[in-house]
């Protein structure tokens, strides 16, 4: 047999395994207080990783609240944020290489931004302008950006798993040394497209790590209604992969399994799974009101878990950063991200001729037809198309 | 009759067919306690219990062969899909199960008693990924039937119709008028048969066909046409799969024109199914091409989404031009 069950023992009575027979561990490294636990081994990581980091985390709380304000303001049509899973996200991505290829869920903004995209990308993306690398065709939210290896984000869950897989493959054979990170939910992990994309990895050699945000809800689903098993990360062991769990809302547990999940995943050109296990503090998105399925206590509680605050406890701990230099970047972020959404909402909406692009890599010419027709009648009714209207 | 919105509507229809038939259940994502995305099914968990209407984990793929499983054995199965744009993970299970399930048995086994039930459709600024109107690909799948209300009236008397009907059905909601569009629901039983067409306007100078939310557009075309003189036939098609053919006929061989117009692709959408059979029904009764106002052959776009629609301006100009031909 080539079978792996070869080296199984063999047992002469029934006995089952349940999921507590996978229970796994949460690594945890820093204590509510900023102090790292004593047996603890820390991460890889200087004043500088440790201030972009930081930087990170403010810049996307700014960005959360300014642009859930927008939204409100009806400024913009749509947002989600991330707040209280920004260790797991800026923590997984502090731990990689400019050329390892992320492909996010939706919620991952402060991974792009860790890479550089500006604030004044961010917005061109969310007001549609024709500044905005996506052409003004997707929601708010759906940042992507070739130049920093972070492939745009498709609303339909999971459909990045297995893609994710077929990138890491591709970097393996071109003999790159990177890896793919793909992010996704813990609801996205219900989907066909997360079983075939852990399977072929393991099975491929595929060199990704598996990101799983576990934050305990998809939309109002919580999780105990989403699976039963010993949360995901045992499914990673089910598809024969490396694996671990950490606490999600610790920046240094996050940051040392990242880093050493991508030293693994290089070294063996094999999958890693890391779940981190967070919380969705706000809603799900601007078009949600988690009132009607979970309590204000629940949400207080994890408050007290914000992972922000914690970090920046520890710098201070360690003579990195202090209140004053901590609040003097929160209105530095704010004056910029709304002197940048004002510029952002005045640059016009991208040209019509751009409806037909892209849609092939050049327009057909059944295309060409629908745009003429298109223009023609923009032309004779030009107040009732007034993105268009005197630019046709 | 009571005024109430779709949403409303479909809500009496689910629950008060939930009251009758012990067998039924509703599930999907976010349908249990917090009564779906848009509230469609709310308080029907309370009313009916946990085992009757349900969260299912997230996965289309597993909601449809859930659901398939659940009525080839018996019960009558109603499952949301969120969105029209997140069926295409459970089509294998739909287009492949579902819809072969009494054929490749030889009736041994059939999945009658299952409804899905899914928002469809844009105008929202929804982006492509919450605005596409998948009924094309379904209306080629034998076996399924295909069904679009246009207003809280129609919506109960099909949905309920739907799923007694003995057949898998999609049932498409026009997901911009769920709130938009109110109107009287008769109380109680209320049935419309499937496969039937409906004339909504009277008229004699070209036929206007059309389903779901684009019916208001029809409307407002009708009424614009009116002021230069022209008299607009408006029909509803409710059921494209079957669809029927003898109403629309009927209509083109008075009136002489047809137009037909939805928010899908122009290319391989279901208008041109219709074309090609009036075509053949209606060839010597003719007196100009028919017409297909449709939407462009791109995916739905978010920022140009007023240019790309289907709408009663386009409408207009089409009825004009095919009256002047
Ligand atoms: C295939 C598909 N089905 C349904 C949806 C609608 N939807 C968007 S987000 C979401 C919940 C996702 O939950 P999870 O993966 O846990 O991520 P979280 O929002 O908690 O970060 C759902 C159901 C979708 N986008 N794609």
């Amino acid at each position: 047999m080539s079978n792996a069950t070869t080296n199984a023992e063999t047992v002469h009575r029934v006995s089952f395994l349940d999921k507590d027979s996978l229970a796994i561990p949460i690594l945890k490294i820093l204590q509510a207080d900023g102090t790292a636990y004593e047996e603890a081994v820390l991460p890889v990581i200087d004043e500088a990783l440790a201030a972009k980091i930081h930087d990170t985390c403010v810049f996307t709380r700014v960005l959360d609240e300014r642009m859930l304000g927008a939204q409100r303001q009806g400024r913009i049509s749509f947002y989600m944020t991330c707040t209280g899973e920004e260790a797991s996200i800026i923590g997984s991505t502090a731990a990689l290489d400019d050329g390892d290829v992320i492909l996010a869920q939706y919620r991952e903004h402060a991974a792009i931004r860790y890479r550089g995209f500006t604030t004044e990308q961010f917005m061109n993306q969310m007001f549609s302008n024709e500044k905005d690398f996506g052409k003004g065709r997707q929601m708010p939210i759906h940042y992507g950006s070739e130049a920093l290896n972070y492939q745009t984000i498709s609303s339909p869950l999971a459909t990045q798993i297995p893609q994710a897989t077929g990138v890491a493959y591709s970097l393996k054979m071109q003999g790159k040394r990177n890896v793919a990170i793909c992010y996704f939910g813990e609801g996205a992990a219900s989907e066909g497209d997360f079983h075939a994309g852990l399977n072929m990895a393991a099975v491929l050699n595929s060199p990704v790590i598996f990101f799983c945000r576990n934050n305990g809800y998809a939309i109002s689903t919580p999780t105990d209604e989403q699976f039963k098993g010993n949360g995901i990360a045992s499914r990673g062991v089910g598809y024969g992969m490396h694996t671990i769990r950490v606490d999600g809302n610790d920046m240094l547990a996050v940051l040392a399994a990242t880093q050493q999940a991508r030293a693994y995943a290089l070294d063996n050109n094999a999958p890693v799974l890391i779940e981190a296990m967070t919380y969705r503090l706000g809603a799900h998105s601007s078009s949600d009101d988690p009132s009607g399925y979970r309590s204000k206590d629940e949400e207080a509680k994890w408050q007290q878990h914000d992972p922000v605050k914690r970090f920046k406890l520890w710098m201070i701990n360690k003579g990195w950063m202090n209140e004053q230099r901590d609040a003097d970047l929160y209105v530095k972020y704010r004056e910029e991200v709304l002197s940048e959404l004002k510029v952002a909402e005045k640059i016009p909406t991208p040209h019509i001729d751009n409806i037909i692009e892209d849609v092939y890599d050049t327009p057909t010419p059944i295309l060409k037809k629908q745009l003429a027709d298109l223009k023609n009648h923009v032309k004779k009714y030009p107040e009732s198309y007034p993105k268009s209207a005197g630019r046709v | 009759m009571a005024q109430m919105n779709m949403l409303q509507a479909i809500n009496q229809a689910l629950s008060s067919e939930m009251e009758a038939d012990k067998k039924m259940m509703v599930f999907g994502e976010d349908v249990g306690h917090f009564g779906g995305v848009f509230r469609a099914t709310s308080g029907l968990q309370e009313k009916f219990g946990r085992e009757r209407c349900f969260n299912t984990p997230l996965t289309e793929q597993g909601i449809a062969g859930f659901a398939n499983g659940l009525a080839s054995n018996g019960m009558t199965a109603v499952a949301e899909i969120q969105f029209a744009d997140y069926i295409f993970p459970a089509i294998d299970q739909i287009v492949n199960e579902s819809a072969k399930f009494r054929y490749r048995s030889g009736n041994e086994f059939n999945v009658g008693g299952l409804t899905f039930r899914t928002p469809y459709g844009g105008g929202i600024a929804g982006g492509h990924y919450h605005s596409q109107s998948p009924e094309a690909y379904f209306t080629q799948t034998p076996g399924l039937k295909v069904v679009v209300p246009r207003n809280p009236e129609q919506a109960k008397g099909l949905l309920i119709a739907s799923i007694r009907d003995k057949n898998p059905v999609i049932f498409f909601e026009p997901k911009r008028l769920y709130r938009a569009s109110v109107g009287e629901v008769p109380e109680g039983d209320h049935v419309i048969e499937l496969g039937k067409a409906e004339v909504i306007k009277q008229g004699t100078d070209i036929t206007l066909l059309g389903w779901g939310a684009q019916m208001e557009i029809l409307e407002n075309a009708a009424e614009m046409a009116a002021k230069k003189g022209i008299s607009c036939e408006i029909i509803d098609l409710r059921t494209l799969s079957p669809w029927d053919v003898d109403t629309v006929a009927a209509s083109v061989k008075k009136t002489g024109r047809l137009l037909i117009n939805h928010e899908a692709p122009l290319t391989g959408g279901f208008a041109g199914e219709i074309a090609a059979t009036i075509q053949e029904e209606c060839f010597l009764y003719l007196e100009s091409p028919i017409a297909r106002v449709c939407g462009l052959d791109t995916p739905y776009p978010l920022i140009h989404e007023k240019e790309y629609m289907p709408d009663a301006l386009k409408t207009f100009e089409a009825i004009k031009a095919s009256v002047k031909f």
